[in-house]
């Protein structure tokens, strides 16, 4: 048995195994979204069962919203916010909410989405490209929210994106991971962190991103939505851990037949 | 005079400063955003920045979302 082995696995990946985008280091691979939880409460134990370090917020009008305590929740948790641009339709309307969120917040990470069908809430690869761009001139940090083609992660990337955040499915859909090939390809195709960003339904979506060689999983619904989000945080930790550790050992190769584990070297006659 | 702030008509003093009507209307004024017209007002401009009749004001702040 080496040594390494002794080690409890949360414990070595923390030490050897950092999560790095813009510049800034994070022991977590797990960023969690705000939105949908039913108090502040809940939010902040979900926050801490899942150990992640770096959670989304969004900015609405100051009458719809309960600003103060939930900053000083996210404050209290110690946590990175990222700012999103949830519910932008077009670059225009994409930069001036970074632009604002940037002054609200005193950061230049941006998580960009652009949303190009109300329906289906999938990102508008024209729109998010011409933002990108964009806002990277004015020295965003931006983590882009895009659809899984790996083609449009690579432009995102060539444009400066510090993160290309693909979708599984749907935002909020729960319907997992729909073509895991696309996202290795994409994960191949570009050199900056790759976030498996929504569509994850239960843990077994978050360990197969991180499995297919995404840097980190983004999820919100699958928590905010559990029946206990405390507890769905918790199992989306540990699911991102194992499939990281998967990932770095290396899975078997996929086999037609079966492949004895046994040897049938000194097989008795029975 | 006639503004809109948020999308609701308002009446409030004539030129009046972004940094008074966000005082008047924020309890933390850290964590606020402005837009005037649909550009961005910075923090350091508030004091400086009078509104003039017809300008439609977004003030925004956090809230929780994906």
């Amino acid at each position: 048995m080496t040594t390494h082995q002794l080690v409890p696995a949360l414990e070595r990946e923390d030490a050897a195994d950092p999560f790095v985008v813009a510049g800034e280091t994070f022991t977590s691979r797990l960023l969690l979204g705000t939105g949908g939880l039913p108090s502040l409460e809940v939010l902040e134990r979900a926050i801490a069962a899942s150990g992640t370090q770096l959670v989304t917020v969004a900015l609405r009008r100051m009458e719809t919203s309960t600003s103060g305590p939930l900053l000083d929740v996210l404050d209290r948790c110690g946590v990175r916010l990222l700012p999103n641009t949830a519910g932008c339709m077009t670059a225009r309307e994409a930069v001036l909410t970074a632009r604002l969120a940037r002054e609200a917040f005193d950061t230049s990470w941006v998580k960009l989405e652009v949303i190009g069908d109300e329906r289906t809430l999938l990102p508008d690869p024209v729109e998010l490209l011409d933002a990108a761009e964009q806002l990277v001139a004015e020295g965003f940090a931006v983590l882009a929210y895009t659809s899984d083609d790996p083609v449009v992660g690579r432009r995102l990337a060539d444009v400066g994106c510090a993160a290309v955040m693909p979708l599984g499915s749907p935002i909020g859909s729960g319907l997992g991971i729909r073509n895991p090939h696309n996202i290795a390809l994409l994960r191949e195709s570009v050199s900056v962190p790759v976030v498996l960003d929504a569509g994850i339904g239960t843990a077994s979506d978050a360990a197969l991103a991180m499995e297919l060689g995404c840097d980190a999983v983004l999820l919100a619904s699958a928590v905010t939505r559990a029946r206990d989000p405390e507890q769905m945080a918790l199992a989306m930790r540990q699911a991102v851990e194992a499939g990281r550790l998967a990932r770095g050992a290396g899975r078997i190769p996929r086999r037609w037949n079966a492949e004895a584990s046994t040897s049938m070297q000194g097989l008795p006659d029975l | 005079m006639q503004i809109t702030i948020n999308g609701v008509a308002a009446d409030v003093d004539r030129h009046i400063t972004v940094a008074t009507l966000v005082s008047g209307r924020a309890k933390n004024r850290r964590r606020v955003a402005v837009a005037v017209n649909a550009e961005v007002v910075p923090r350091s401009q508030w004091a400086a920045t009078r509104l003039e009749p017809g300008d439609s004001i977004e003030l925004l702040v956090a809230a929780a979302g994906g």
